[in-house]
Formats: structure tokens, C-alpha cells, sequence
């Protein structure tokens, strides 16, 4: 070949390369904007935010004046929520998953369920809201209350188990269940002893998730009508005389944490925002906590299993 | 008792194991069925609270209408005030969230270190993990006095800053499952691309991303309800005074903004202004519902199976 077209061939390849290098400094911009603009969005709530954060703000109720004001009846709030959304959605997207996964026979009664699975999961959260305020509220009579709010955000997070649970159970070779049905176990006894005890840390981590999304959903449960100011908390679940057991926190009116600090973002004086971002600040740490152990829970499962 | 004397008894009561089986398959069925039941449920309430708004709104006055003043003396009710604030904040987050989410997935998926796609992966899923009201704090006390600085005819409350926001908000989604689309293709189109002489961004471009196609068209379909059926970061930054306009530069209220602030209010159950928020919560559902179908129809035409 002669020189010309040599060094013509060359310069295409060098462009070629020259182009790659932008590109990969592109991506690494991009990338650096997204990651630096949350770490800038961390740093602003925690500057502002970190010094109101003392142990009245835990034992505080909300307050006209900002200085006292506190997220007491917001945590108990999302505890007792978090807890009946446990409660429910747990045992339902379990249930769910076993029967997608080891019952279901091949016809369109499963198809439908599937897609309808897909689909609710890019249902927008604030329909769910509209969901429990018709049903729920009004239909059900449950009012505005914890019980409400708990079984919304359960139907939110259902998709999320049961994807999850699929997925854990998926992983279990066959082997395993032929072991058990050679032994003489029904499908039942195959399910609760074999089944269930391996799938239950991917289980888990899909819970998990599926909580960390509902303590900070805020939509829905200002839609079924929460109310944003609450200073007395619901009675409590233990009581000292028998029967030491009560539920009526469960028809409490409540707010929780993202409704409280929705509540300080939207007002206009400063001192209210500085509690909103201290707020904030505790509400990402949670939620950021429980993605974490989800994340790692998953990476050593990953690690530690060998069939 | 003799060995076949117990193994006769226990096959006896067979019958009562063959029934707790099935009892027991029945509750794990319906589990799974509450899905099926939810759509309904939405379904149903959704379309008969809108239906007993549409007995007293004309459907033309509600598509044309160009005013949204619900709950005055002169009530009109044009959907059409709201949906633009949604669209115009959603074109706003999507225009930043689909190019950047883009190139985030074909950064990480064809030219970063295995290392430095095991750090970004997890990170983004962090990201994705952060309670949107916490963004909303985010664009109305951090984001909108930035462009306030750099435009200075900026109102406090606007679009843009919320749509933007929302943007960074949707972008590890987006980015996350188009990764995921890019590393499903097989490595052997990826080799034969680089054995006929290619570049790794012509590769990702001309090979990779077509191959992808339809996993990534399905991410971005999904970064688009998300941005459609946001509430929060519009209820906080964006003002919730219903206003007809396609700036974004302006205050406005959208679909999901308006739910939330009659919802914070204290409407009477069954009252106009109540059933408002199911009819604008369907023309929500009807918007996801389109671009659902919408994303379907790319997914099977561009689907490519090896």
C-alpha cells in the first residue's frame, strides 16, 4: 500500500479512538453530575439540618414556635404504619410468590396475574392514594387512620415482594424439591420446610426494599388525608392490665415522618425549613440504611451460596 | 402394631392431607389474585367517582375548558390547565434524565472497569431509594435560588427547577435498566463488531444500543410514568395555582400536585370538588396507560431474539 493512503487510514482510526476517549469523559461527567448533585443535596440538608438535631426533636411535638418543635408523633407514626404494612404485605407477596413459582399451572389465569403484577408496578403511587381514599376510607369505613395508611402503602409494596420472593425461589435447583417429594413430602410440606427456609433471606431483602419505598412515600397517605399536625400520639399497643394487648392505635389519626417535613418544607419561614431539613436529613439516613443492608444482604448471599 | 398395620393407618388419613393440599394451594391462589383484585379496585373506584363527575360536567367542557377553578363560585373544570403542567414538567425531567441516564448505561456497560461498574451499580440503586419528598426540598430550597441567581426573572415557585430535579430523580432509573438491557446482548455481536475494525463507540452506538433496543426503550417508558405520576417535588416547588402554560419558567399546578392540595384541604365526601380529584386521577391513569400501550408497541418492533 502506499504512504498516503496509509496515513489516511491512521488518521481515521486515530479519530476513531479520539472519539472514544470524549466519549468515555462524557459518561464520566455524567455520571459525576448525578452522584455530585445528590452528595450536594446530603451536604446542604446535614449543614442546615444537623444542628436542630438534639434529643428533643425525637421527644418533641410539632409546635407553632420552630425552636421547639419536634418529629415525636411523626417516628411513632411511621413505626405503627411500618409495622401493619409488614404485617400485611409479608405473608400476602410470600404467599403470592410460592404460588407463582411452585403451584401456578402454565394457563391465561396466570398470564393475567403476571402482567397484572408488571403493571401495578408502574401504577403512580398517588392512584394508590386515590385507591384507599374510595375503598378503604370511605367504602370500608376506617377513616383517616394508621390501619388505612398501613394497608395502602402494603398494596403499594406488594409487586416489590413478590418479585422479590420469585426471584429467591427461583434460585433453589430442583434438586432439592425432588429430594423432598422422593422422601414422600407433599407439595405443602415441600414448600414450608425446604422451600420457604432457603428463599427467606431474598425474601427478606425484598421487604426491606419494598419498606424503605414506603417510608418515604408521601403521596398516598396525604391522599387518603392525613392529617400534618398531630400532637398527641396514638394510645399505646401494650397496656399494664389485662387484656395488655390493644389495637385501637390502629384507628388513630396519625401523621408520619415525609408528611412532617413536607408540612416545614411548605412553609415560608426559615427556622420551619431548618427543622424540614433535619427532617430530611433522618429520613434519608433511614431509608438509605435500609437499601444498604438490602444491598449488602444481597451481595453476601450471592458470595455465600453453592448449591 | 405391626409395620404394615401403621403404614395402612397413615395411608388412611391421606385423605385429609389431600384436602389440607388443596385448602391450602386455594389460599396461596388467592394471595396471588389480590393483584388482579387491586386493578379492579382502582378501576372501579376511579371510573364511578368520575362518572358521577361527569353528570355534572359536560366531558367536552372538561377536555376544552381552558380554566381549572374547581372549587369557586364560578367553577370550571378544563383538565387540560393541569395536564399541561405535567407535561411540561415531564418533557423538562425527561429531557435531562433520558440522555443523561443514556449515556450513563452505555458508559458503564461498554468502556468502565468491571470496578467501577460494581461501585456506580449499587450507588444508583441508593439513589433511586431517596424519599422524593426529600427532592422536593431539594428544588425549592437549594435548585431555585441557583437559577434564581442565574435568571434572575425566575418566580420562587416554577416548572423548571421541579422538572429538573425530577430529572436527576429518574436518571439512575433509567440508566440502571438500560444497563441492564446492553449487558443481556450477546458478547459475540460485541467481537464481531471490534474484529471488523470498529471503535468501542461505534460499536456501542451502531451494534449494542439497536440490540437493546427494546430493553431500553422499556426503561425509558418506565422513567416516564415516574416522571408523569410524580407528586411531591411538583406539590413543594412548582406551586399549586392551576395555570395554563407551556414555560416552564412559570408556576404551575399539575395532575398529581392538585390531588395533594385537596387533599390537605377538607372537602366533604361526595361533594364536586371530591369527586374532581378521581376524574383528574383517571386522566392520570389514562396518560401512564398510553404511553404503556405506547412502549409495548416499541418493544415488539424492535425486539430482537438470538
Amino acid at each position: 500500500m502506499d504512504a498516503p493512503r496509509v496515513r489516511e487510514i491512521r488518521s481515521v482510526i486515530a479519530r476513531g479512538k479520539r472519539w472514544d476517549v470524549v466519549f468515555a469523559i462524557v459518561g464520566i461527567v455524567c455520571l459525576m453530575i448525578g452522584l455530585l448533585t445528590v452528595a450536594a443535596l446530603f451536604v446542604d440538608m446535614a449543614v442546615k439540618g444537623l444542628p436542630r438535631i438534639s434529643l428533643e426533636f425525637f421527644t418533641n411535638f410539632p409546635s407553632r414556635r420552630a425552636e421547639s418543635a419536634g418529629i415525636l408523633s411523626a417516628w411513632v407514626g411511621s413505626t405503627l404504619v411500618m409495622v401493619v404494612t409488614a404485617v400485611t404485605a409479608v405473608p400476602i407477596g410470600a404467599a403470592a410468590g410460592v404460588y407463582l413459582e411452585e403451584y401456578a399451572p402454565r394457563n391465561w389465569m396466570t398470564d393475567v396475574i403476571e402482567i397484572n403484577i408488571t403493571n401495578l408496578a408502574g401504577v403512580p403511587s398517588i392512584v394508590y392514594g386515590l385507591l384507599a381514599l374510595g375503598l378503604f376510607v370511605y367504602q370500608f369505613g376506617l377513616g383517616q387512620s394508621v390501619l388505612a395508611a398501613g394497608l395502602t402503602l402494603a398494596l403499594l409494596i406488594l409487586p416489590v415482594v413478590i418479585v422479590a420472593t420469585r426471584e429467591a425461589i427461583r434460585a433453589i435447583p430442583a434438586a432439592m424439591r425432588e429430594g423432598s417429594y422422593a422422601l414422600g413430602a407433599t407439595q405443602w410440606q415441600t414448600v414450608r420446610y425446604h422451600i420457604l427456609p432457603y428463599s427467606m433471606p431474598g425474601i427478606l431483602t425484598g421487604v426491606i426494599i419494598g419498606l424503605a419505598r414506603a417510608i418515604g412515600e408521601t403521596a398516598p397517605i396525604i391522599t387518603i388525608g392525613a392529617l400534618t399536625f398531630i400532637a398527641f400520639l396514638p394510645s399505646p399497643p401494650f397496656q399494664p392490665e389485662p387484656p395488655f394487648l390493644s389495637f385501637e392505635w390502629l384507628f388513630a389519626p396519625f401523621t408520619v415522618m415525609p408528611i412532617q417535613m413536607f408540612n416545614w418544607t411548605s412553609r415560608p419561614e426559615a427556622a420551619f425549613q431548618v427543622n424540614a431539613a433535619a427532617a430530611g436529613f433522618i429520613l434519608v439516613l433511614m431509608t438509605l440504611a435500609m437499601n444498604g443492608l438490602a444491598i449488602w444482604l444481597r451481595y453476601r448471599l450471592r458470595r455465600n451460596i453453592n448449591w | 402394631m405391626t409395620l404394615p398395620a401403621a403404614i395402612s393407618k397413615r395411608l388412611a388419613t391421606r385423605r385429609g392431607r389431600v384436602l389440607r393440599e388443596c385448602a391450602i394451594e386455594f389460599m396461596l391462589f388467592l394471595a396471588a389474585s389480590l393483584s388482579v383484585f387491586t386493578t379492579l379496585a382502582i378501576v372501579y373506584i376511579l371510573v364511578s367517582e368520575s362518572v358521577a363527575f361527569f353528570r355534572h360536567v359536560p366531558v367536552i367542557d372538561f377536555l376544552t375548558d381552558t380554566q381549572w377553578t374547581p372549587l369557586f363560585d364560578d367553577a370550571h373544570f378544563g383538565i387540560m390547565v393541569l395536564v399541561s403542567g405535567t407535561l411540561v414538567s415531564s418533557i423538562v425531567a425527561l429531557a435531562l434524565a433520558v440522555p443523561m441516564g443514556t449515556i450513563i448505561a452505555i458508559y458503564l456497560s461498554e468502556f468502565s472497569t468491571p470496578g467501577i461498574r460494581e461501585f456506580a451499580k449499587p450507588l444508583l440503586e441508593l439513589l433511586a431509594g431517596i424519599p422524593t419528598i426529600v427532592y422536593g426540598y431539594f428544588a425549592l430550597l437549594f435548585v431555585t435560588p441557583i437559577l434564581q441567581w442565574l435568571i434572575p426573572s425566575l418566580p420562587g415557585f416554577n416548572l423548571l427547577s421541579a422538572g429538573l430535579v425530577m430529572g436527576i430523580m429518574i436518571v439512575p432509573t433509567v440508566a440502571s435498566l438500560s444497563e441492564d438491557a446492553m449487558r443481556a446482548v450477546p458478547a459475540a455481536l460485541r467481537e464481531g463488531s471490534y474484529a471488523m475494525g470498529a471503535t468501542r463507540l461505534q460499536t456501542a452506538l451502531k451494534v449494542v444500543t439497536p440490540a437493546a433496543f427494546s430493553g431500553i426503550a422499556a426503561a425509558y417508558i418506565l422513567g416516564i410514568s415516574r416522571a408523569v405520576g410524580e407528586t411531591m417535588i411538583l406539590a413543594v416547588a412548582a406551586g399549586m395555582q392551576p395555570n395554563l402554560t407551556w414555560n416552564p419558567m412559570e408556576p404551575a399546578a399539575t395532575i398529581t400536585s392538585y390531588i395533594v392540595q385537596v387533599a390537605l384541604g377538607d372537602l366533604p365526601h361526595g361533594s364536586i370538588g371530591y369527586q374532581t380529584i378521581f376524574a383528574a386521577g383517571l386522566t392520570l391513569m389514562l396518560i401512564t396507560l398510553m404511553f404503556n400501550i405506547l412502549g409495548h408497541m416499541l418493544r415488539r418492533r424492535y425486539r430482537e431474539s438470538y
